[in-house]
């Protein structure tokens, strides 16, 4: 357009105009060479990850799916253990997480006066901001230890006794285990849940919630009858971001979980994730089937994530995206 | 009991409910900044600034790891933010409406969330495996590429707030897009740039997960960059998990040197932002 508008001035002037045109064509190319940069380093993870992981697949075939053995000295590897301690901790992030952020959301968007919601929304999301690295040895030298003589043995001596559920309260608090890595994911994540669901809430037109009010409903009426339905779409999508970031979180996990290949049907005791199994053996993996087996298992994760991520961000794209752009 | 009456009571047990979870939220940062000060504060009495990493028990400081992840940290954002803005440029400007933008859009998006040692396997497969050792460069482009997505989206949603009049204004005195762009757009959206720039270096000073196997550590002081470097979240990492009390002090301070240089870099971030007005982006 601009092309067009400035061609006849630039008749008068050929070798300035030749001159803008040749950096306009510069710059645009350049910043188009950028933007398909983007595109293909998606598709670039992808495909290394593969091809890194192609020794374990192509020797383990589906049991790397299915089998929970995985012994670097026979060089046995299955990757059900860490698929299981990811999915387990995931889920026990999100039961706690995603109650806790709605509130939080609620709180900003329909009860804080006007003063407090700005200090207290930036403080939640300055939670975010903090590194995943000081989520971890917070988890391991103040959560793990208070975790182990408070809400553990509570745990136990409460739901143990119990059929059925009691199995996954069994055996002594170790402190460090798949129920305290999912109370750090927890804490990790509720910021990112709750700012997007407090975005969604702040989307809901305000007639809609008078016309709530003006029927004679309860604050709690409008929020579960108004608000909720009317942002349906973008909570799934910010819980479903949130259950992305739990997934794939490393650092924090690490600390916490106690790094054991084995599946166990107590929360309490220790196991592995994914990516906690990566971080703690890549640099101390010897052979090159370990090695392609720790790439495989990072190919599962994001595979996993990607799946998810996709998803949330497919849910969130139909919103207007000025709104969304905390996250 | 009347209706009238359990709906009210329902009605302050939800509200009392959101705000015992906000405490919580509050209690958590709470818990962890005061943490972090009670134990990084204590470990400040070593000579942080001025000695490398120490053996096990004897005294030492932290000034290796914090070169290295300066170092790091500065190559990262000056491959990936150069690189981030002339991407959201294209997605702002020259192909604002086309069916590509939205396709990069979501990719970018996706990237954003991708987790972070996940781009540190693949510089590992593309950097470290290629170049046969593990080195300082290879964790400078691990950071980039999570700095990457961060920029391109400040970017884009920054360039989006300069006013439509202003383009068009440039456009009529004869000005090509470039030109546009780069005398009338970059500095009208100059500080909603900056502030991304400064997320994007908070957002990668706190990696630890893509150094690990790109950059490795170096308990000694090393300025090559085609070696491995030592960096204050993989140190944090080792020394807290390690059974010594002076490297567990030692991972503290460099915690809390961390988080703040972080809560500092958002909080200012946050600043800028504000005074461009509600609306734009929050992150």
């Amino acid at each position: 357009m601009a092309t067009e508008i400035a061609a006849p001035a630039a008749a008068t002037e050929p070798r300035h105009a030749a001159v803008q045109r040749r950096r306009e064509k510069l710059f645009r190319s350049a910043t188009f060479v950028a933007a398909i940069l983007v595109l293909t380093l998606l598709g670039g993870v992808a495909v290394s990850l593969l091809v890194g992981a192609w020794p374990a697949f192509a020797q383990f075939k589906i049991g790397f799916l299915t089998q929970t053995v995985w012994n670097p000295v026979t060089e046995k590897f299955g990757a059900l253990a860490a698929i299981y301690g990811t999915l387990i901790s995931s889920a026990i992030a999100m039961l706690l997480a995603v109650p806790i952020s709605f509130g939080i959301a609620v709180f900003l968007t329909e009860l804080a006066p006007t003063w407090m919601r700005r200090p207290v929304g930036v403080a939640i999301e300055l939670l975010a901001a903090v590194p995943s690295i000081i989520f971890g040895i917070w988890g391991l030298f103040v959560l793990a230890p208070l975790l182990q003589h408070t809400v553990q043995p509570w745990l136990i001596d409460g739901l143990g006794p119990l059929p059925v559920i009691g199995a996954l309260f069994q055996g002594p608090p170790f402190g460090i285990g798949v129920f305290t890595a999912g109370v750090v994911l927890a804490v990790m994540v509720i910021p990112f849940i709750s700012a997007v669901m407090r975005d969604v809430f702040e989307t809901v037109p305000d007639v809609l919630k008078e016309s709530g009010y003006g029927l004679g409903a309860t604050t709690w009426e409008v929020i579960w009858k108004v608000v909720v339905p009317h942002s349906r779409a973008g909570m799934v999508g910010g819980i479903m971001l949130g259950l992305g970031r739990a997934l794939g979180e490393t650092m924090a996990v690490t600390f916490v979980i106690g790094n054991a290949h084995r599946i166990s049907t107590s929360l309490l005791a220790p196991g592995t994730t994914i990516s906690a199994s990566i971080a703690n053996e890549f640099t101390e993996a010897v052979g090159d089937l370990y090695t392609s087996s720790l790439v495989a298992l990072g190919a599962l994760l994001f595979f996993i994530t990607f799946t998810v991520i996709a998803a949330a961000r497919y849910m969130l794209l139909r919103l207007d995206r000025r709104a969304m752009s905390s996250v | 009991m009347s209706r009238r009456f359990r709906r009210k009571v329902m009605n302050v047990v939800a509200l009392t409910l959101s705000g015992v979870a906000t405490l919580i939220g509050l209690i958590f940062l709470g818990a962890i900044l005061w943490t972090l000060f009670k134990n990084g504060l204590e470990g400040m009495k070593a000579p942080i600034f001025t000695a490398s990493t120490p053996p096990p028990g004897s005294p030492g400081g932290l000034l290796n790891a914090i070169y290295g992840s300066a170092v790091m940290t500065l190559i990262g954002i000056l491959i990936g933010a150069p690189i981030g803005m002339l991407a959201g440029t294209y997605l702002a400007e020259y192909g604002r409406a086309k069916r590509l933008s939205t396709v990069i859009r979501f990719v970018n998006d996706v990237l954003l969330s991708a987790p972070s040692i996940i781009i540190g396997l693949f510089i590992y497969e593309i950097l470290v495996v290629t170049m046969g050792h593990f080195s300082a460069i290879a964790g400078a482009v691990a950071l980039a590429v999570i700095a990457l997505p961060v920029t391109v989206r400040t970017t884009e949603d920054m360039l989006n707030l300069v006013p439509q009049g202003m383009k068009d204004a440039s456009t009529a005195m004869g000005a090509y897009h470039w030109r546009t762009i780069t005398s009338v757009i970059y500095p009208a959206a100059r500080s909603g740039l900056v502030t991304g720039l400064l997320l994007s270096i908070a957002r990668i000073s706190g990696e630890t997960a893509p150094l690990l196997f790109t950059a490795l550590n170096n308990q000694f002081w090393s300025s090559n960059l085609n070696a491995p470097m030592a960096n204050l979240p993989v140190v944090i990492y080792q020394f807290a998990q390690s059974p010594y009390e002076n490297w567990q002090q030692l991972a503290w301070a460099g915690a809390l040197l961390i988080t703040l240089t972080i809560l500092f870099l958002s909080i200012v971030a946050r600043f800028l932002l504000s005074a461009l007005g509600p609306g734009s982006a929050r992150k």
